[in-house]
C-alpha cells in the first residue's frame, strides 16, 4: 500500500516535467522550427516575465494565501519607472523607486493581511484594484514613452548571446530557490503554510513570515515590470492585466499546493514553461487564437485537477 | 534534491533534442505535415509566406481587416499566418517573435500600441524581414510601407455631420477609443476640429469607453444621467456607438439622439438603414487588409511601395 501511494506520489511530480518533455517533442515533430536555439531563447524570453510574477507567487501560495495585485502591482511599477525615467531621472533612480514601490505594494498586502486579518483573496483583490486606478491616474490613461536607452537593456539586451530577461529569471530562481531550501526564512514558509498555528506555537514570527511572501511578491512583479517596460519601449497603462492568472497557472501546473505548505519553485519554472511552450508552440503551429485560448484554459483546468486530485 | 535533478535531466532532454534537430534538419526531411513549406529551398516556386498579427480579433472591424488580406493572399497566391494579439502589446510582441522564427517572408503588424511595437519591427528589422503596418502605425524601427485611412479626415466628416444634423445648436457627448491609441487621437481631433468652432455645439461630455461595446453601454449611461438633454454623440468606433444606442433605447430617448460611429461595420451599418444610428463613417477595413497584402506582394516581387497608401473614407448614411 505504502510503496503504492509512494509510486503515485513519485508519478504526480514528475508530471510536470513529462509534460514538458512530450510537449517539446511533439512540437519537434510538427514544426522544423521549435527545436532550434533561437527558438528557445526566444521562448525563455518570452516565459521570463511571467515566470518571475510565479516565482513570487509561488512563496504566497506556498504560505497558503494567493495575490491578485501581481499584474497591477506590475503595471504601477512599470508607470512609475518610465514616468521618472523620461522625466529626466537619473534611471538607477527610476528603477530603484519602481522596485521599491512594488515591495511597499507588497507590504501593504502582508499587513493588511496578517494585522487586518482580511483573507488574501480579497485583500489582494482590493490592492489590484488600488493600483490599477492609480496606474490610470499617473499615465492619464496613456503610453508613457521617452525612455532612456540604459532601461531597454532588461527587455531587450543581451548578455552574450543569451536574453537579458533569461538572465534576470534565472538570478531570481536561484535566489528564491536557495532562500527557501537553505535558510531558515525558507523552512518558516513552508512550516506557516502547512500549519501556521503550529508554526505559531512552535516559535515561528508566522505573521512577519507571511508578510515577507507578499512584500516578495510585490518586488518580483515590480521586476517584472522592469523587464516588460523594456520589452515594450514603454509603459503601458494596461499592462499586466490577467497576468496573475497565468502566474497562478504556472505555480499550480508545477506542483504546489493551493493549499499551501507543498511544493517549490523549481515547479514553478516547469509550469511557466509549460505555458510558454503552448503558447509559442500553437503560434508555431498557426491555430488560431480562439483554439489558443480553449487550450490554454484546458490546461489551466487540468493543473487545478492535479491539484484537488493530491 | 531529487527534484532538481529531474528538473536538470528534462532541461538536457530538451537541449539534446534542440542539438539533434538543428544538426539534423538541413539532411531528414521535415515530417510536419502543417508547416512545412518543404525541408529544402526551392527557389523560384516556392510559395511565400506573410505573417499579419493583427491587435484583436474580438472586433468585427479587424476581423474584416484579416478577412481582406487573407482574400488578397489568396487572390496572389501567397500564405498568410495571421495571429491575434487579444489587445496586449506583451503577447503581440512574442507573436510576433514567433512569425520570425517561421521565416516568414514579410510582416504585417497592426499594431495594439504604436511605442510597445517598436522592440518587434526592430526584432523584424534585425532578421531582415520587411514589415508593413496596418491601420496603426509604429513609432519606431524601419516599416516599409504603412496602410491606413486618414482619421483625422474621418473624424472631421463625422463632426461636420453632426453640426448639419443637429442645425449647429445642443449639446453633443463623445465617447473615446482606447486613451494614446493613435485612432482615438486623430478622431477625435479630427472631429473637435468640426465642432469647437461652431458656437451653438457644447461638447459636454468625453469619456473613454476603450472601443468596447460593453463598455460603450455603460459609459452612455452615465453621461446621460448627468446629461440627459443630449441631442448628439459620437463614438469613435461603431462597438462603442451601439453600446450608447443600447441606453440610448433603453432610456426611452430613441430617436431624440443622433449616434454617428466610425468603421461601418456590419451591425452598425444595419443599425443606420434600420434609422435608428444616424452615420457611420466606413473606414473599409477589408480594403486596408487587401492593399496590406498587395504592398507585401509587391515589396517581395522587388517591386517598390510608398511609404503611406491611403485608405479612402466614405460616409454611410441611410
Amino acid at each position: 500500500m505504502q510503496a503504492r501511494v509512494q509510486i503515485k506520489d513519485r508519478v504526480r511530480q514528475m508530471g510536470p516535467g513529462l509534460a514538458v518533455i512530450i510537449m517539446g517533442l511533439a512540437l519537434a515533430l510538427l514544426s522544423r522550427d521549435f527545436l532550434t536555439v533561437s527558438n528557445l531563447l526566444n521562448l525563455l524570453r518570452q516565459v521570463s516575465i511571467n515566470a518571475i510574477i510565479a516565482c513570487g507567487m509561488t512563496l504566497v501560495i506556498l504560505t497558503g494565501g494567493i495575490d491578485l495585485s501581481v499584474g497591477s502591482v506590475l503595471a504601477l511599477s512599470s508607470a512609475v519607472l518610465a514616468g521618472l525615467a523620461s522625466g529626466g531621472t537619473p534611471w538607477p533612480l527610476a528603477l530603484l523607486a519602481a522596485l521599491a514601490l512594488g515591495a511597499a505594494l507588497g507590504l501593504f498586502n502582508g499587513v493588511v493581511i496578517t494585522r487586518g486579518r482580511i483573507a488574501p483573496f480579497v485583500a489582494t483583490l482590493a490592492t489590484m484594484a488600488i493600483a490599477r486606478g492609480l496606474t490610470l491616474v499617473y499615465t492619464g490613461g496613456r503610453p508613457i514613452t521617452g525612455l532612456p536607452g540604459a532601461l531597454r537593456w532588461p527587455g531587450t539586451g543581451y548578455l552574450g548571446p543569451v536574453p537579458a530577461p533569461i538572465i534576470i529569471m534565472v538570478a531570481v530562481f536561484a535566489l528564491v530557490y536557495l532562500m527557501l531550501a537553505h535558510t531558515p526564512v525558507g523552512r518558516f514558509i513552508y512550516a506557516v503554510g502547512s500549519n501556521e498555528e503550529a508554526a505559531r506555537f512552535a516559535g515561528i514570527p508566522a505573521a512577519r513570515v507571511t508578510a515577507l511572501t507578499y512584500v516578495l511578491t510585490g518586488l518580483a512583479s515590480a521586476l517584472a515590470g522592469v523587464i516588460l517596460t523594456g520589452r515594450l519601449n514603454s509603459a503601458q497603462p494596461t499592462a499586466g492585466a490577467a497576468f496573475e492568472l497565468d502566474a497562478i497557472a504556472a505555480v499550480v501546473l508545477g506542483g504546489t499546493s493551493l493549499a499551501g505548505g507543498q511544493g517549490g519553485v523549481l515547479g514553478t519554472a516547469v509550469g511557466a514553461l509549460i505555458i510558454g511552450i503552448l503558447d509559442n508552440g500553437l503560434n508555431l503551429l498557426g491555430v488560431s487564437s480562439f483554439y489558443q485560448q480553449v487550450a490554454q484554459g484546458a490546461v489551466i483546468l487540468l493543473a487545478v485537477l492535479m491539484d484537488r486530485r493530491r | 534534491m531529487n527534484r532538481i535533478v529531474r528538473f536538470l535531466v528534462a532541461l538536457l532532454t530538451v537541449a539534446a533534442l534542440a542539438a539533434c534537430s538543428s544538426g539534423g534538419s538541413s539532411k531528414t526531411p521535415s515530417p510536419g505535415p502543417s508547416t512545412g513549406t518543404g525541408s529544402e529551398p526551392a527557389p523560384t516556386t516556392q510559395v511565400k509566406t506573410l505573417g499579419l498579427a493583427v491587435s484583436t480579433l474580438n472586433n468585427p472591424f479587424f476581423v474584416d481587416l484579416r478577412d481582406g488580406a487573407l482574400a488578397a493572399a489568396d487572390a496572389a497566391g501567397v500564405k498568410l499566418i495571421v495571429m491575434d494579439a487579444q489587445d496586449d502589446p506583451a503577447k503581440q510582441i512574442s507573436q510576433i517573435e514567433d512569425l520570425i522564427t517561421q521565416k516568414v517572408d514579410a510582416l504585417l503588424i497592426n499594431p495594439t500600441d504604436s511605442d510597445a511595437i517598436v522592440t518587434a519591427v526592430e526584432s523584424a528589422n534585425k532578421a531582415g524581414i520587411p514589415v508593413i503596418t496596418v491601420d496603426r502605425g509604429a513609432n519606431g524601427g524601419e516599416v516599409a510601407a504603412h496602410v491606413a485611412s486618414d482619421n483625422v479626415l474621418g473624424g472631421r466628416m463625422a463632426g461636420e455631420l453632426i453640426v448639419e444634423l443637429i442645425g449647429g445648436q445642443g449639446k453633443v457627448a463623445e465617447l473615446e477609443g482606447i486613451p494614446g491609441a493613435s485612432a482615438a487621437r486623430d478622431r477625435g481631433q479630427g472631429f473637435h476640429e468640426a465642432v469647437d468652432g461652431v458656437s451653438g455645439i457644447e461638447v459636454v461630455a468625453r469619456q473613454p469607453a476603450d472601443f468596447d461595446r460593453a463598455k460603450g453601454l455603460t459609459v452612455m449611461e452615465n453621461i446621460l444621467q448627468a446629461n440627459p438633454d443630449i441631442v448628439a454623440v459620437f463614438a469613435h468606433n461603431d462597438e462603442m456607438a451601439l453600446g450608447a444606442l443600447e441606453a440610448i433605447e433603453a432610456a426611452g430617448k430613441a430617436g431624440q439622439i443622433k449616434v454617428v460611429g466610425f468603421d461601418a461595420t456590419d451591425d452598425a451599418v444595419k443599425a443606420v438603414q434600420e434609422g435608428r444610428m444616424a452615420a457611420t463613417v466606413a473606414q473599409k477595413p477589408k480594403d486596408i487588409g487587401r492593399l496590406g497584402v498587395e504592398a507585401a506582394v509587391k515589396l517581395l516581387n522587388g517591386g517598390q511601395v510608398e511609404a503611406y497608401i491611403p485608405v479612402p473614407l466614405e460616409l454611410v448614411k441611410k
